[in-house]
């Protein structure tokens, strides 16, 4: 709890400083005085509120911006968003293997290359059973095989509905990737593959980065965009739609272009979850590939790329 | 005196050598000397340096993954347990015999295995050690071990499994230690045999030991204790392992059947174990008198009902599935029954299982050189059925293999793999040829009492 307790003040003293840092205005660049060893005061000064609730001044030269803002807590992480139950809805019928989905995924996850989060497999049931494509994230069940199995509660169920990692914990055992039966869980075999800047950062469990060596990866859901009120990399990144996303207590869906009753939408279109026979209680429901928007064609990765762009 | 009846054995457990037995004449002073333990001679000297490279090559594998990550493993995102993991299982198989030999059989008052209960123990000792080494090497982040205790949960198989190694591995050290106070007693006295340094050792270790028929009382009540609770522990660290598979859902591990198989497997590759290190301690330090052929017969028999047994629960895991050929299943035992890894299935079937089983059903097949062999294909066998059992099954997801380096479509272990996997076992030789070195493999003091009560 005291530990909470101090971060939580933490937060809150240094996200002052920063916005006040951001208001002043300070010829110098701010960024560049990092050490604060040679700063030489102004003169001006400026007023703050202290954590203590009391109003201080201090010269302006003091201040310091923090680049990124701590992130929450880790048992906050833990916790999950109050009152919320993501669920996604992936529809089949639209998929034409762009893979939009899976680089823009790997692209702000900085996934190890030649691994995955999101895979867009190939699929056909029988001989002569129609092929179509198939995404698979995380399924974020609600009876979660891996969290069942982590020996030190390094991957947990949230509230929200989320699975996530604590990457700062994992022993690396790999039981989780085992028991999974989506083959989700991807392990950094190796040092991952990342931007300095973002190897600098702590590992925080809603971001899912920096990947640590020797530990385990997946899809997360996004959280930290959803804390924001913003959808999941993939959902957003999709050019044809595929990805809905939403919270089932709103019953409601949506893949940025267009909302659905999340409950109607499964009921019209005959929604479905992976391996129902397992018990696992996926918070992913796909819709059949039925009218589909286009035919199955291989060869058409990352063929949007460019109209994406425009649009954006 | 000594009737056990072996249920499946035809043959009856009469021996003509029997009465000679009781009438060999061994003085306590011959039978101390015999079996007291000696310096390596030059063969033993090649012996233990070869095992010293080879444990050292595992240890400059294990500091290249330490520092490259798993990376120089083979195991990729599909086959994310490989020979560490089988290795470990063939380990925790392995150790079980301790509570076989010591335990079970000194419940079930059958003394002819009292010379071989040593042997036994260090076995379970050292290959328990070794389980738990090679477990921490399969970890991506081992510095993190500590983690289990500060944020372990009961609900994971790998808390049960942790529990349960520690508990047995405590349990085993101690059913090897009691029995050890009175030989340490005698040991003690003969310092200019044993050196300087060595004396110390059996001092610190045992000198408190006066051998008073007190002693002697909560000794003998101890190791009943011992005795006792190591029979369900030792059932439950292989049950545990083999719940580590049976708890997840893949095909090849979704078995109601893996508790019993495993134990079974486990009894039949330490029994066999105990016959190969009986044979070579017996010829190494010519225990001719003490290891006799009557205990080769008798484990013979011991072997071939077990590996009867773990037949029986072989037939049960693969044919039954297969009668039905589910989907999921039907990849996995294609691959197995005639797919890339039949050569291997079959070994394992025929030479760890079958042909041992001819050759020891047969009395000729039981005296020492035959039944060595048969032994060493029994052991052989058993590591590479615990390879199948944990790899084949993890290149059958139940979603298509797809979107991933074609690494990851294969597995063989790399070198590193290979190196760290024979310098553990290379390791569990050490520690068994070093306790051989210092302590008497053969207990001392039980086989003066034995020999008195014979005679």
């Amino acid at each position: 709890m005291t530990n909470d307790n101090t971060s939580r003040r933490k937060f809150l003293a240094t996200g002052l400083l920063a916005t006040a840092a951001l208001s002043c205005t300070s010829k110098k660049n701010p960024f560049d005085n990092y050490a604060g060893s040679d700063v030489k005061p102004t003169g001006k000064t400026v007023k703050l509120l202290s954590v203590d609730g009391e109003i201080i001044e201090m010269d302006e030269a003091f201040l310091k911006p923090v680049p990124d803002l701590p992130p929450i807590t880790n048992s906050e992480e833990r916790k999950g968003i109050e009152g919320k139950k993501f669920v996604m809805v992936i529809d089949l019928s639209r998929c034409k293997n762009v893979k939009a989905c899976q680089s823009a995924c790997n692209h702000m996850h900085q996934v190890h290359p030649g691994q995955n989060w999101i895979k867009v497999l190939e699929m056909q049931d029988a001989e002569h059973t129609a092929p179509y494509w198939e995404p698979t994230t995380c399924m974020h069940c609600d009876e979660p095989p891996c969290v069942k199995v982590c020996p030190v509660d390094a991957t947990f169920k949230r509230q929200d509905g989320i699975v996530l990692i604590d990457s700062d914990r994992c022993i690396g055992c790999r039981f989780c990737m085992a028991a999974c039966p989506y083959s989700t869980r991807v392990f950094n075999w190796e040092e991952p593959v990342i931007t300095k800047e973002l190897a600098s950062h702590d590992y925080s469990c809603e971001t899912s980065t920096p990947q640590i060596k020797g530990t385990v990866g997946k899809c997360d859901f996004c959280p930290d965009m959803t804390r924001k009120g913003e959808l999941p990399h993939c959902v957003s990144a999709c050019p044809n739609g595929v990805f809905m996303f939403g919270d089932e207590n709103e019953d409601s869906v949506t893949n940025g272009a267009e909302t659905f009753r999340f409950s109607e939408l499964i009921k019209d279109k005959s929604g479905y979850r992976l391996m129902e026979d397992l018990g696992t209680k996926p918070r992913v429901y796909y819709l059949p590939p039925v009218n589909r928007s286009f035919p199955f064609e291989s060869g058409l990765e990352n063929e949007n790329e460019v109209d994406k762009k425009n649009t954006k | 005196m000594e009737n056990i009846s072996l249920p499946g054995m035809i043959q009856e457990d009469v021996y003509p050598e029997l009465p000679k037995r009781s009438a060999t004449a061994l003085t306590p002073a011959q039978i101390t000397s015999d079996l007291l333990p000696q310096k390596f001679g030059r063969r033993g000297m090649i012996w233990t340096g070869i095992l010293i490279i080879i444990s050292l090559i595992g240890a400059f594998a294990y500091y290249r993954q330490l520092r490259y990550g798993l990376v120089v493993t083979s195991m990729r995102d599909y086959v994310s347990w490989g020979i560490y993991i089988s290795n470990f299982v063939f380990f925790v198989a392995i150790s079980l015999v301790g509570s076989l030999i010591t335990a079970i059989l000194r419940l079930a008052n059958v003394h002819w295995a009292t010379p071989l209960t040593r042997i036994a123990e260090i076995i379970a000792v050292s290959a328990i050690v070794f389980a738990s080494l090679i477990i921490i090497v399969d970890m991506g982040r081992p510095e993190r071990f500590m983690n289990l205790v500060l944020h372990g949960r009961m609900q994971s198989p790998i808390m049960w499994d942790v529990i349960v190694i520690c508990t047995y591995f405590f349990i085993s050290l101690l059913l090897l230690y009691f029995p050890l106070l009175p030989d340490l007693k005698i040991l003690i006295g003969f310092k200019e045999k044993s050196g300087k340094a060595l004396n110390k050792l059996y001092r610190f270790q045992g000198s408190f030991w006066k051998g008073t028929p007190a002693q002697f009382r909560i000794s003998e009540r101890a190791i009943n204790i011992l005795c006792i609770i190591i029979v369900p522990v030792a059932f439950s660290i292989h049950t545990v392992t083999s719940w580590l598979f049976a708890t997840t859902y893949r095909p090849g591990w979704d078995s109601t059947n893996f508790g019993a198989y495993f134990i079974s497997g486990a009894f039949l590759v330490g029994a066999g174990a105990v016959v190969v290190a009986m044979y070579i301690f017996r010829r190494y330090y010519q225990l001719e008198k003490y290891i006799r052929e009557e205990h080769f017969d008798k484990m013979g028999k011991v072997v071939v009902l077990l590996a009867l047994l773990y037949l029986y629960f072989n037939i049960n895991e693969y044919l039954v599935p297969a009668f039905k050929m589910k989907k999921p299943e039907e990849a996995h035992l294609t691959q197995l029954f005639s797919g890339e890894s039949a050569p291997l299935f079959w070994f394992a079937i025929l030479v760890g299982m079958i042909i041992p089983i001819i050759i020891m059903l047969f009395k000729k097949g039981r005296k020492p050189l035959p039944i060595f062999i048969a032994a060493v294909m029994v052991v052989v066998g058993a590591w590479f059925k615990r390879y199948l059992i944990v790899t084949p099954t993890l290149l059958h997801p139940f979603l298509p293999m797809q979107e991933v380096p074609e690494s990851y479509h294969h597995y063989f272990p790399s070198w590193e793999e290979w190196a760290i996997a024979m310098g553990s076992l290379a390791g569990t030789l050490l520690v068994i040829t070093f306790f051989a070195r210092i302590y008497p493999i053969i207990p001392i003091h039980e086989t003066i009492k034995e020999n008195e009560t014979a005679v």
